[in-house]
């Protein structure tokens, strides 16, 4: 059950929020009553409904700002080069890695300037999509 | 020779083919749990109805030795025949025979009995169990693929399009299903996916099996890609045979009538939708209430569950039914319910096959993932679907009808040539503690007990408008009626429509939001 609670959003302000409660009692849902269906609660302006929820809406993720200084991978591939150290000065522009993806060399540049902080990935490294790749201080 | 003579050599000739790929590989077959290509033709075809066409047909491939290769049939078998009378074209794939690869030759004779289908107006059907494209054929394999998409997007509309995935069903192949009408899979013997295990290995490091990737419950229950899923082929075949039964022929015709029957007693109607709008139930019940026989077919009962979709005879007739299911999700509408709708809208449209909407949702899902997945495209699909149906369109609101749900749900608007709604009907933009909280935001604020003042609003708003007068009083809805009466007056509904006759401006097609 803790995972309703980590995908849920804070109780709504406005009405346009909604909450999923950890309250897991039965209700009847079955003809004529009989055939107990276990039922979650499910806010939609300011409604509470007693329904049970699907895989694909318990498994959403709560939404995060993205951080242009956390440069995660758009497809995923192999890290065939690395341009830059730990510590480096990077400007706008400047070369960061290549990333193998479909047969082609994508090579990847900054889109800010900074200092890179940490880099997460090694030459020759197979990465999944969405990988955090490198962070700017 | 003797005539007698060249009669048995052509015997001999048919025993050949009817061996397939030889004994070894029929045992290989029907041990992974399958039967062969012609044993499946001929459990779901009528008795004795089954009449081949191209038994004898040859590959004219040459290269990689292909030229000393003589392959049954070319790996696939082609024909016609019936099912509970209905004459159809089928086709399917012989794994036996070079694992029922497609080539030049397979593709034309597929191609063929899809030309005949669109031609004199029968169901196809095609079942699919091959690992792919003949390699050996290189492009020619290919273009075999194109001209069956090709013929797969003419005949959509004109005659229904069934697919039975019993095997594999890699790569280029898998967009012939994906054009058709119904796809159908079995547990652990349906595979299908774009590109397989292996080559995403390679790419991406990530190992996944066949069936988490492609299989029949994934297809079933995550992608949507398929419509019927059954344990066993005997089960599939079933399936297919009871939805050949309430589908038309062709776009010409009206699915065929069966003698009526009153729906059973175990479904009692009044007992089945809570008065409370916060409670649950399932919407398949009051279906079966108002269905003959309760017999209701469901089609994709797996995936977005909150929508339900299927057939049901009304009077002897088919009827499309697209209902909100409180069950799951509270029956809202999101991304994948508005995709199952509204291509199911289009199907019974289609193929003149009356549609009976059953209300009763919150509204749309809100969250970012919603909104970000194209909520609004998709959601724009099923008023698409309603707008664009000029069948018989009957719409029964049973509880709640809030927003753009109510809106999108088969409404008057969007042209429902009836619409009936329950006496605990709930018309409204938003339900009322939502309603409630935005019209007397500032009287809740600024009161001494807020709580009090809200709850005293919300009553205030629900008197006023949770209840159907309002639409009603507008003319939006035809009749409020009482939840006993709805099998009476839907088939009095059905039958006074039979003739409706819409026309919808002249075009080369919509755009509809794909």
């Amino acid at each position: 059950m803790a995972k309703s609670s980590k995908t849920s959003a804070p109780e709504p302000k406005s009405t346009g929020g909604k909450t999923v409660k950890n309250d897991n009692s039965e209700v009847s849902a079955g003809l004529n009553g009989n055939g107990k269906i276990r039922c979650k609660s499910l806010v939609i302006d300011g409604t509470k409904y007693r329904t049970r929820l699907n895989k694909k809406f318990e498994d959403r993720k709560a939404w995060e700002s993205p951080d242009p200084r956390k440069i995660t991978s758009g497809i995923a591939g192999t890290v065939v080069k690395l341009f830059v150290k730990e510590g480096q000065e990077v400007s706008k522009g400047g070369q960061m890695l290549i990333l193998e993806a479909m047969k082609m060399k994508n090579r990847i540049i900054f889109h800010t300037g900074g200092t890179v902080k940490k880099i997460y990935v090694r030459e020759g490294e197979k990465i999944p999509r969405n990988f955090l790749m490198l962070e700017l201080k | 020779m003797p005539l007698k003579r060249k009669i048995q050599e052509l015997k001999k000739k048919r025993e050949e083919v009817l061996k397939g790929g030889g004994d070894a590989a029929v045992e290989k077959q029907v041990a992974m749990g399958k039967m062969t290509a012609r044993d499946r033709i001929i459990s779901l075809l009528d008795k004795e109805t089954f009449t081949e066409y191209d038994m004898f047909a040859e590959h004219e491939a040459k290269d990689f030795d292909m030229d000393k290769k003589t392959l049954a049939g070319d790996g696939v078998i082609i024909g016609t025949g019936s099912i509970y009378g209905a004459s159809i074209c089928i086709y399917a794939q012989d794994f036996t025979v070079a694992g029922g690869s497609l080539g030049n030759m397979h593709a034309r004779k597929i191609t063929k009995i899809m030309d005949h289908a669109l031609k004199m107006k029968m169901p196809l059907i095609g079942i699919n169990d091959s690992g792919g494209a003949r390699i050996q054929e290189g492009v020619s394999s290919l273009a075999g693929y194109g001209e069956i998409f090709f013929r797969n997007t003419l005949s959509s509309g004109v005659i229904p399009q069934i697919s039975v995935i019993l095997g594999p069903c890699a790569g280029g192949a898998v967009y012939s299903p994906a054009l058709t009408d119904f796809v159908f899979v079995v547990d652990k013997i349906s595979k299908m996916f774009i590109t397989g295990p292996e080559v995403i290995k390679t790419v991406l490091g990530e190992e996944i099996s066949m069936e988490d990737l492609g299989g029949a419950r994934v297809h079933s229950e995550i992608t949507g890609n398929a419509h019927f899923y059954a344990s066993s082929e005997a089960e599939c075949i079933e399936q297919i045979k009871k939805l050949i039964s309430f589908i038309p022929w062709s776009n010409l015709r009206k699915a065929k009538k069966f003698p009526p029957k009153e729906p059973s007693a175990d479904y009692q109607i009044e007992d089945i939708v809570p008065g409370d709008p916060k409670q649950p139930y399932d919407v398949r019940n009051v279906i079966r209430a108002i269905v003959d026989d309760s017999d209701f077919f469901e089609v994709q009962e797996l995936w977005a569950e909150n929508m339900v979709i299927g057939f049901g005879r009304m009077g002897g007739e088919t009827i499309g039914f697209v209902c909100n299911q409180p069950l799951v999700l509270a029956g809202v509408l999101d991304v994948d319910s508005s995709d199952k709708a509204a291509r199911f809208i289009r199907f019974c449209d289609a193929f003149n096959i009356p549609i009976v909407t059953l209300v009763d949702l919150p509204g749309y899902l809100p969250g970012v993932d919603q909104e970000h997945a194209g909520v609004i495209r998709h959601g724009a699909k099923v008023l698409y679907a309603y707008s664009e149906a000029t069948v018989q369109k009957m719409t029964v609101i049973l509880r709640k009808a809030y927003g753009g749900g109510y809106i999108a749900m088969g409404s008057r608007h969007l042209r429902a040539d009836f619409v009936f709604a329950w006496p605990g009907a709930e018309i409204a933009v938003m339900g009322p503690e939502g309603a409630a909280n935005i019209i007397f935001r500032k009287e809740i604020a600024s009161a001494e007990d807020p709580e009090k003042v809200r709850k005293q609003k919300i009553k205030e708003y629900k008197d006023k408008f949770a209840n159907p007068y309002v639409a009603a009083a507008k003319g939006y809805i035809d009749s409020v009626i009482e939840p006993k009466e709805t099998r009476k007056i839907l088939l009095h509904a059905i039958e006074v429509s039979e003739n409706k006759a819409v026309y919808l401006p002249k075009k080369k097609h919509g755009i509809p939001p794909f």
